[in-house]
């Protein structure tokens, strides 16, 4: 065992079966009926509650907290539901840290929230165990609507369109819908196929089809879709990656951390190959799960390296907090120059220790370090692949406060569309908003 | 989806969800935005007639609370409106004109003579008020001056009162019933004899519910003294849900129409007043530790209770309890049951150890390691453990099968059914035959 543990290069199962199983288990075991019970006693019922507001679909947190309080777990997933029909997904990979929960008054009283993410959680699987899905679609209305991607945003939008009636079509390249859902969220936060399953709850609202046909990513044209369909939204995520623009980057053993997280998602923990020493690049959620997923799998040395302070970090403080107890190595202030290596592949990662002026202005200080890596992991950021046709702003496409583009007729949300963070949540939220306007518009 | 609409004497409401006559009703501004919230209906803050009474300008309210500073129960000493009788007679019909859908009962305290309650009935009438409840149950201030408990402890006066009022309306008239009596029958029985439509209780039960330590004034203390309060809130459920099913049972209250209050704070508080037969339920104390918004978990919770159990209207299950309700000497005595501690879920706290102990029937051991077991032979399934154990459903109360035997009493456990009244250390038992 400690062999396979320690074998160099690039290998999978560098860890027992049960091993692995443990460490790809669900991060927040679900709360059982007690755990409950107790959790839900603590919320104050608040007046226009903080946590209403700091959630980016504003549930209605209390009232579903008293539903639980109250013997009522299903009235309180419909609670959820109605504002956020991936309310499944969202309650086990939220960043409760930086919203619901950070708001809590009880963070100010105790510093300690109400576990909101995982009352919700509670709530939403007491019902979906049930196979009960709270809502019916209106009857026909005879309109059709295109979605593009079938990611947390196209989702949450054909669901409230099919709601009300429309017809909806979902467009998507990958084998299977669900978007990052699917491929990106860390593999211990949504395990046991949560995702696909959660995917086919939703259409359990009826009127919604899926189309996964991988030549649509070069095909994607507006104008096709703009004339066949009444309304069209875009929640096509962010596709692209940034390069690293170092020399040694085309190197064996250099990979996207996005890419690399894809396969893992698809894969049993124990066929996933991973380096002996793996340097992750970046600062963000990718990042973390990359770097924390790397260690799960068993490889001996991870080390995070972000090129500015731990304040920029967009890794929330619980995701750091989770790769230091993971055993990743978390080094901040430092870029990398170039991947070392050869033929056989990366050896290692140089960086140059960097300083951030008072501007913000990122400097190298000229003193440089190696970390030995047989795996890189990249992850300095994703980018949009932009359809002609509609206005891009900052990198992503440009939708007013309803989520309509430059283009009539087009609605875009999620990730791909400018406005809030890029979180599940958010997606959802941009979604659900662009479905309301398009039913407006296609009832007016 | 359950159906909740209810139709109480005749007055209709969305829900059986209504605000009780207190604060939560005192004015326009609130209940318009009550009903917007989701409330049913609504009993207008008990009205005067003027001068209207003033209120303290201290501290009227007490509280008890539970852990983590939770609202158990709240005492009061404010008194009916202590505004203008026109002002808000002219509120009233505003309201009742743009919310037609709902409920909106009038509350009134006069004194107890037939003028002053047969002129203000009409006024209330001209408002378009969909029926009137006579508030004889204010236990503070309001019975000083010969009004409230001061009548609903007299059934005479009740029973006079409740006919005038008929006499002078064609709207329902609900008679709300004070607690501080010793049998509720008693004015319940008044008032139907008087003609009432209905009878809504519990009001307010006498309370002092603390006192102060340093300056030996009861709470609330205005300038060092302190009265006798009402109490509302969860805390008097108990003593609501008795009183509702003691007039359910009694014949001579011949299944008068009841209005439930009493620290209804849940759907499930609502459900069980509404299994003892009301049907609706009134609610203050949460409304005002909660907010109007509170109504949301009571209409969605009773729907969807009532959607798993198959209750398509409140009618379906309203009453069910009434027949379960008897007397202490018709239990069945051949009922047998232990109780069990489920080691899976015990948390070795050993309050159930503690308990039973102390204060029941040494009927549970505990070992070094703080394993807590039963012994059936000494348990006489009190259910002491079973309600001071921290965790649901930990330790529960087994039926033994009939033709077992009781290691307690080393008697067969029979079949069938047998009560106090034919028990042989009855003196007074009937004669088997
Ligand atoms: C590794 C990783 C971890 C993350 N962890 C978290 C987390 O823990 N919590 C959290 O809240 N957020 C997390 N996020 C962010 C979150 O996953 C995204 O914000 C969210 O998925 C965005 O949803 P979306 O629908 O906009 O896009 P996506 O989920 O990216 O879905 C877009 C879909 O569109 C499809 N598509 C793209 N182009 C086309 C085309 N031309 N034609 C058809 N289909 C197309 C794609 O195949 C994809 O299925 C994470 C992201 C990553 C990368
Ligand atoms: C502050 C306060 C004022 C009240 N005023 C009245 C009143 O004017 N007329 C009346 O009939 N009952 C009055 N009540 C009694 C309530 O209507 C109700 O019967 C009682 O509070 C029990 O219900 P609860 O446990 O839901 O609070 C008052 C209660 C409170 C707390
Ligand atoms: S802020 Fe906290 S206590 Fe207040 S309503 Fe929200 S979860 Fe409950």
């Amino acid at each position: 065992m400690s062999q396979a543990r320690r074998a160099p290069g690039i290998a999978p199962a560098r860890l027992p079966e049960a091993q692995l199983a443990a460490n790809f288990a669900d991060l927040h075991p679900a709360l059982n009926g007690h755990e409950a019970l107790v959790a839900s006693d603590r919320c104050y019922f608040c007046h226009d509650a903080p946590c209403i507001t700091a959630c980016p679909t504003d549930i209605d947190i209390p009232m579903f907290i008293r539903q639980i309080q109250t013997g009522q777990p299903k009235a309180a997933a419909k609670t959820i539901f109605e504002q956020n029909i991936l309310g499944g997904m969202c309650a086990r990979v939220c960043p409760t840290e930086t919203l619901c929960e950070e708001a809590c008054v009880r963070m100010t009283a105790e510093g300690e929230p109400v576990a909101i993410g995982r009352l919700q959680r509670f709530a939403t699987d007491t019902l979906m165990t049930e196979n009960g899905h709270p809502f019916e679609r209106a009857p026909d209305t005879g309109r059709t609507v295109a979605v593009v991607g079938a990611g947390p945003a196209g989702l949450a939008c054909a669901h409230r369109l099919a709601m009300k009636g429309h017809k909806v079509r979902v467009f998507d390249t990958r084998p299977k819908p669900g978007g990052l859902n699917e491929f990106g969220i860390a593999a211990y936060k949504a395990p046991d196929n949560f995702a696909q399953a959660e995917v086919d709850w939703l259409l359990r609202i009826g009127g919604i089809e899926i189309d996964l046909s991988p030549g649509l990513a070069t095909g994607l044209d507006l104008e096709t879709l703009a004339a066949e369909f009444d309304a069209v939204f875009l929640g096509i995520g962010l596709a692209g990656v940034n390069a690293l623009g170092a020399p040694g980057e085309d190197l064996a053993g250099v990979m996207d951390a996005v890419d690399w997280i894809a396969k893992l998602r698809q894969s049993a923990p124990a066929d996933v190959a991973v380096g002996r020493s793996v340097v992750v690049i970046g600062g963000g959620m990718t990042a973390t799960d990359a770097a924390i997923q790397s260690a799960r799998l068993g490889a001996s040395e991870v080390s995070l390296v972000y090129r500015r302070g731990r304040e920029a970090m967009a890794a929330s403080d619980f995701e750091v907090d989770l790769a230091a107890a993971s055993g990743v190595a978390v080094r901040t202030d430092a870029r990398p120059l170039r991947v070392v290596g050869g033929v056989a592949g990366a050896q290692g990662v140089e960086f140059e220790r960097t300083e951030t002026g008072p501007d913000g202005k990122l400097t190298g200080t000229g003193e440089t370090f190696v970390i030995p890596a047989d795996m890189v992991l990249k992850a300095i950021g994703q980018t949009l692949d932009a359809p002609q046709g509609v206005t891009v702003t900052g990198g992503k496409i440009e939708i007013d406060a309803e989520g309509r583009t430059s283009r009539q007729g087009v609605w875009a949300g999620g990730d791909c569309a400018t406005g809030g963070e890029d979180l599940t949540v958010t997606a959802v939220a941009q979604g659900r908003d662009a479905a309301e306007s398009i039913h407006r518009a296609l009832a007016g | 989806m359950a159906d909740l609409r209810a139709d109480f004497v005749g007055i209709k409401s969305p829900n059986p969800f209504w605000l009780a006559s207190a604060p939560p009703t005192d004015k326009a501004y609130n209940v318009r935005r009550a009903f917007e919230a989701g409330w049913g209906g609504v009993v207008w803050k008990t009205l005067g007639l003027d001068p209207h009474i003033v209120n303290v300008n201290g501290p009227r309210y007490g509280v008890v609370y539970g852990a983590d500073r939770r609202v158990l129960g709240i005492n009061n000493i404010e008194l009916i409106t202590d505004r203008p009788l026109q002002v808000n007679l002219d509120e009233i019909k505003a309201v009742k004109r743009d919310y037609p859908d709902r409920a909106v009962v009038v509350s009134l305290m006069v004194p107890c003579d037939e003028e002053s309650w047969t002129g203000i009935v009409p006024l209330v009438e001209a408002t378009g008020a969909d029926g009137i409840e006579l508030n004889f149950g204010c236990p503070h201030g309001m019975s000083e001056r010969g009004m409230g408990a001061a009548v609903g402890q007299v059934p005479e006066y009740i029973e006079m009162v409740t006919r005038w009022c008929k006499a002078s309306t064609r709207m329902p008239v609900i008679v709300k019933l004070t607690p501080n009596i010793t049998d509720i029958r008693y004015p319940a029985r008044a008032a139907v004899k008087g003609g009432a439509d209905a009878v809504s209780l519990i009001n307010t039960v006498s309370s002092i519910t603390s006192v102060n330590l340093d300056t030996f004034s009861p709470e609330p203390s205005i300038d060092g003294k302190g009265s006798h309060g009402g109490f509302c809130g969860p805390a008097v459920k108990p003593i609501a849900l008795n009183m509702v099913a003691e007039i359910a049972r009694d014949p001579e209250c011949r299944g008068i129409p009841v209005s439930g209050i009493g620290g209804v704070t849940t759907w499930r508080d609502a459900a069980e007043f509404m299994a003892l037969g009301c049907g609706n339920v009134q609610v203050c104390t949460a409304a005002m530790t909660y907010g109007f918004r509170v109504v949301g978990e009571m209409t969605s919770g009773l729907a969807q209770w009532m959607d798993d159990k198959g209750h398509a209207e409140v009618e379906a299950f309203r009453g069910r309890a009434v027949p379960n309700v008897t007397d202490w000497q018709y239990l069945n005595l051949n009922y047998v049951a232990k109780a069990k501690i489920d080691q899976e879920a015990c948390i070795k706290c050993g309050r159930c150890y503690a308990a039973c102990e102390d204060t029941s029937h040494q009927a549970i051991s505990m070992s070094a390691d703080r394993v807590f077991e039963v012994k059936d032979d000494e348990c006489v399934a009190c259910n002491l453990c079973v309600d001071v154990c921290p965790v649901e459903d930990c330790i529960t109360m087994e039926r033994m099968a009939p033709g077992s035997v009781d290691p307690r009493t080393g008697k067969v456990v029979e079949d069938g059914y047998a009560n106090w009244t034919t028990h042989p250390n009855n003196p007074g038992r009937v004669a088997a035959e």
